[in-house]
């Protein structure tokens, strides 16, 4: 599904990504960890298109298409989407118009028809229940006023409506209480289907009881130095990073 | 410094003509508004209040003025399809500045309450009229306000008497027409004595594609207890050019909505000037303006608290495109004796490209020592975090971009107090902001 090769980023002239080489099959949970400013919020930014970062060496393909060749909305209409670390509030755009809009440009992306207004509501109605996000939320403005874990499950109630074939889900768990992370976590794994894939970015074990990975990877140092099954996470979590940078030679 | 002299020899040349085609009233004034303007002359860029639009220069040009009243050949009740339908409000047209006969009268408009020609009825009623006529505009504070008093014949009249409420709302529709360059002078007189309810929506609207100068003066006259709400609604082109002096006098417990959006236009400057005369008092000021291109829209504002508990709530808000230029200028005065005033004042603007430009200067000054004020005005751009969020999702830049423009200034549109001009706003603005209001959708003529 995905393919990064030799990928190299950097922001105002900063080289973070030093050589990504990665790839995801359909149907698989990736995991990537790594210690605080290895670069893997930057991967996440750098395969949505943030125009923050300049990607200065290598590709993405993805389902056999450049994807550094197409536009942040052309990504999430071919099917990717980025459950943001931080998600942003926007006043006075309600959810319903944000949303609405969203979905009905995928659709004429797609080549399909608008939905109507009465379809779309039933469509929201539905998704809000994988998350159990509240109808109030629904009627407000865009994360303005939400707390740390109604944004997240926002993400997540967003992420149903789009349908997404590749996920990332950029520290979905951080700010949340347990009761938030397992609503969350449940719902990205209603959503998970043979033919859809994600990428979990997570500082913590703790996520990962919830959402099972496939294969875990290490980023560190603008590098994936470390590629292995789901015990590597709990290896983690037992160990801490030194015994990988001292495998490194560091 | 020279632009005043035509205005001064036409006073001169035409004043037994602008006389025979106005009424006794109105000419009673115009003499005192000639020696006023002859001695003060238009204000230049120098003098403060007119600094960010220059009042000499656009009044330097040589326009056609219709002082013998010739008639327009256009009946506007046929010709003019409304760009706010299904609000059934009672319609009234002033053609340039000339009240527009209606054949009939509109149903639902209580008894007593007196709609219609300026020079008609202070003809009729000159015991009503003379009590209010240029008594809070002042012709030696302001040239624009004096040449409209000596220059100008006609415009509309709102009174409602003591008690009484109008529910339906009252529209008036300016129309620019005319096959030569043209010079407007109206004038609008409102009165609402005590326990008084009305709503006004003006709806300015150029008709032609000829040069426009317009001067408009409107007086407000608030009693007590009354309840009075102003729209008004600039859809014109680029050629025209505005300048708007509105005065408001508000006595005890009045309660004023003044909202003025300019969606379309050449070159505005509205002058809004609220009194606060009676304690009380509450008035909500907003304005919003979308222009692009080189349009050009300064909004000058003052709020004069003289009595204690009246409260000022003030939001005016910008989006500039392209290279058009905004200004705002806003004071806020508390007198002495103005005690526990609560006024608050916002201008935020957004500026689309690095050539728009916006000039704001709130300014708060107060005298007494028990009050709450504040006062607040930011000028920025879009904010990229969510615009790339929007994209994220499968929002074009375009599409994102629109969205939040239209939820900047949907705050000013929320304060709208009919609902269906509400409604209506929010199409409007939105269709100006994605370029299909080239120009005001309401004329069959210009189609």
């Amino acid at each position: 599904m995905l393919q990064i090769r030799d990928l190299h980023a950097s922001i105002n002239g900063k080289e973070i990504l030093k050589g990504i080489n990665l790839d995801i099959e359909k149907g698989k949970v990736h995991a990537i960890m790594g210690p605080n400013g290895s670069g893997k919020s930057t991967l996440s930014a750098v395969l949505v298109g943030n125009p923050a970062f300049e990607v200065t060496k290598g590709t993405v393909t993805f389902e056999g298409k450049n994807l550094l060749e197409m536009s942040p909305e052309e990504r999430s209409h071919v099917g990717l989407f980025l459950s943001f670390q931080y998600p942003v509030e926007i006043p006075g755009v309600s959810m319903v118009n944000f949303m609405r809009t969203a979905v009905n440009e995928k659709r004429k992306y797609l080549g399909q028809e608008a939905l109507t207004a009465s379809e779309f509501l039933k469509l929201m109605r539905e998704k809000r229940a994988v998350v159990e996000l509240d109808n109030k939320l629904a009627n407000r403005s865009v994360n303005e006023g939400f707390s740390g874990g109604e944004k997240k499950r926002n993400e997540i109630f967003q992420m149903a409506m789009l349908e997404p074939k590749l996920s990332i889900l950029d520290e979905t768990d951080s700010g949340l209480d347990i009761d938030a992370l397992r609503i969350v976590a449940e719902g990205v794994n209603k959503l998970k289907t043979p033919e859809t894939s994600c990428i979990v970015i997570t500082h913590y074990q703790r996520l990962l009881d919830y959402i099972k990975p496939d294969i875990v990877h290490v980023l560190y140092k603008g590098k994936i130095v470390k590629t292995a099954g789901p015990e590597l996470a709990l290896d983690l979590e037992e160990r801490g990073y030194d015994w990988i940078k001292a495998e490194l030679g560091e | 410094m020279a632009a005043e002299q035509q205005y001064i020899d036409i006073f001169l040349e035409c004043g037994s003509a602008i006389n025979k085609h106005s009424s006794e009233l109105l000419n009673s004034k115009r003499a005192e508004a000639f020696e006023n303007f002859k001695k003060n002359g238009f204000p230049t860029r120098k003098v403060e209040k007119y600094k960010y639009t220059d009042a000499d220069e656009l009044f330097a040009p040589d326009y056609g003025l219709n002082i013998n009243r010739l008639d327009i050949p256009v009946n506007p009740y046929k010709v003019f399809k409304c760009d706010v339908p299904n609000m059934s409000t009672a319609l009234y047209f002033v053609v340039n500045d000339s009240f527009y006969p209606v054949s009939q009268a509109s149903p639902n408009i209580p008894e007593g309450v007196i709609i219609g020609s300026l020079k008609e009825f202070s003809e009729k009623h000159p015991e009503i009229i003379e009590k209010y006529y240029g008594k809070i505009a002042k012709t030696e504070e302001d040239s624009i306000t004096a040449l409209n008093t000596m220059m100008a014949q006609d415009g509309f009249l709102l009174y409602v008497p003591k008690g009484v409420v109008v529910e339906r709302p009252i529209q008036l529709v300016n129309i620019l027409h005319s096959s030569v360059d043209l010079m407007s002078n109206r004038r609008v007189l409102v009165i609402l004595e005590e326990n008084a309810h009305a709503k006004l929506l003006i709806c300015d609207h150029a008709m032609d594609d000829v040069k426009f100068l317009s001067t408009q003066v409107i007086e407000a006259f608030i009693g007590d207890n009354s309840l009075f709400d102003l729209y008004e609604l600039e859809e014109t082109h680029n050629r025209n050019v505005r300048f708007s002096n509105l005065y408001v006098s508000q006595s005890a417990n009045s309660n004023v909505l003044l909202n003025g959006m300019t969606l379309h236009n050449g070159v505005t400057r509205n002058m809004t000037n609220v009194s606060l005369e009676g304690k009380g008092a509450e008035i909500k000021l907003c304005g919003m303006a979308i222009a692009d291109k080189r349009e050009h829209i300064d909004n000058n504002t003052f709020i004069d608290h003289k009595v204690s508990d009246c409260s000022s709530n003030e939001l005016f808000k910008y989006v500039l495109d392209d290279e058009a230029v905004g200004a705002f200028a806003g004071k806020v005065l508390v007198r002495h004796d103005a005690q526990h005033t609560n006024s608050e004042q916002t201008n935020r603007n957004l500026c689309a490209t690095r050539t728009a430009r916006m000039y704001t200067q709130p300014q708060l000054e107060i005298y007494a020592d028990d009050v709450k004020c504040s006062h607040g005005a930011t000028v920025g751009q879009l904010d990229e975090n969510a615009l790339f969020y929007m994209q994220q999702r499968g929002i074009s830049l375009r599409e994102a971009r629109l969205l939040l423009m239209f939820a900047f200034v949907n705050e000013v549109i929320d304060n709208v107090r009919l609902d269906v001009l509400k409604e209506r706003l929010h199409v409007l603005v939105e269709k100006r902001f994605r370029g299909e209001l080239s120009k005001c959708e309401g004329c069959a003529i210009c189609k």
